[in-house]
């Protein structure tokens, strides 16, 4: 399947997901335990990315700060996020760090 | 209460939200122009999928080569989320004409929602609650386009030794903290990155669904348990 066709598939159903309970159901409530699990997912999918990304070097975890920068520099942005709940200024000082680690290691 | 100033409104009400979404935009164009799928494709997620999260995760998986299902399974993941809204919001858009309830799900996303469901509470005209999420929204998706335009065009003029890729993580850790307010939502954010990490070797890219769904399951888990 070439990328184009899956990301028409995406879109089409993404939209389907926005119009789900405003086209189906209309005025009738949806019980609260069909719903809690939604309510997980943006911290659960959001840290699963994150994690593998940072934490991995060809399949293999790498935590010691020298061998990999890049967990280091987001332990920095993590920080930054906590403290400015901001999203440019995490790419910016996650960036730096990342650069001024790599300078420095 | 007067009809015409719902658009503005609404406009109004989103504005000090772009401080988040047009930075976040930039990236975005950015890392697609950097990407095998090229920037035409790239740009074309902003209209297509038009959710930063799930077009960001999109990109990268197929820069990665990762299946094609598994890139559908995980962007409509992520855009689950919507669901929540869209039942949130369906009391309110029943009010409003057919096309309207057709046509207006395609701009809903994390912001217009938070500022139209809050605003909701205080009216009760439909056609001012319609307006005022046009409003939201149209401003959204008109900044979100402009913004990812603008990242792929200078994104083209970025030298690759920025490892620039590293926005990606770096998005993604922004908007992590930005959904953790609770105990049950730090215990999934914990579980979904450990089982994601552990999970990685598992064939066609499937670790990160089962890290995210084992995460879910956990929050649930921990929501029932701390309550």
């Amino acid at each position: 399947m070439s990328a184009a066709v899956a990301i028409l598939i995406i879109g089409i159903g993404t939209y389907l997901l926005r119009f789900s309970l405003i086209g189906f159901v209309g005025e009738r409530a949806v019980p609260e335990w069909a719903l809690l699990p939604l309510r997980y997912v943006p911290p659960a999918v959001f840290a699963a990315l994150v994690a593998p990304a940072v934490l991995l070097q060809q399949g293999d975890l790498v935590l010691a700060p020298g061998a990999n920068p890049r967990a280091l520099a987001t332990v920095i942005a993590l920080a930054v996020a906590w403290r400015t709940r901001s999203v440019a200024a995490t790419i910016v000082t996650g960036m730096g760090a990342l650069w001024l680690l790599q300078a420095v290691l | 209460m007067q009809l015409r100033e719902g658009f503005v409104d609404g406009t109004k009400a989103v504005s000090p939200l772009l401080i988040g979404v047009v930075p976040f935009g930039l990236v975005l164009g950015i890392i697609a122009a950097d990407s095998s799928i090229g920037p035409a494709l790239g740009y074309a997620t902003s209209i297509i999928i038009f959710g930063g999260a799930a077009q960001l995760a999109t990109i990268q998986l197929l820069d990665e080569g990762a299946l094609a299902a598994v890139v559908i399974a995980t962007a409509l993941v992520i855009g689950s989320r919507h669901v929540m809204y869209s039942a949130a919001l369906a009391p309110h858009f029943s009010e409003f004409p057919r096309w309207a309830r057709y046509a207006l799900p395609y701009v809903l996303t994390d912001q217009a929602f938070a500022v139209s469901i809050v605003r909701y509470q205080e009216v009760t005209d439909p056609a001012y609650k319609r307006r005022f999420f046009t409003g939201a929204a149209l401003t959204l998706w008109g900044s979100w386009q402009l913004a990812t335009l603008t990242g792929i065009v200078v994104g083209g003029q970025l030298p690759q030794s920025l490892s620039l890729e590293f926005a990606i993580p770096l998005v993604f850790v922004a908007l992590l903290v930005l959904t953790v307010h609770s105990r049950p939502e730090f215990v999934a954010a914990i579980v979904g990155g450990a089982i994601a990490v552990i999970a990685a070797p598992a064939p066609y890219g499937l670790g990160l669904i089962i890290g995210a769904l084992s995460g879910v399951a956990a929050g649930v888990l921990a929501h029932r348990i701390m309550r």
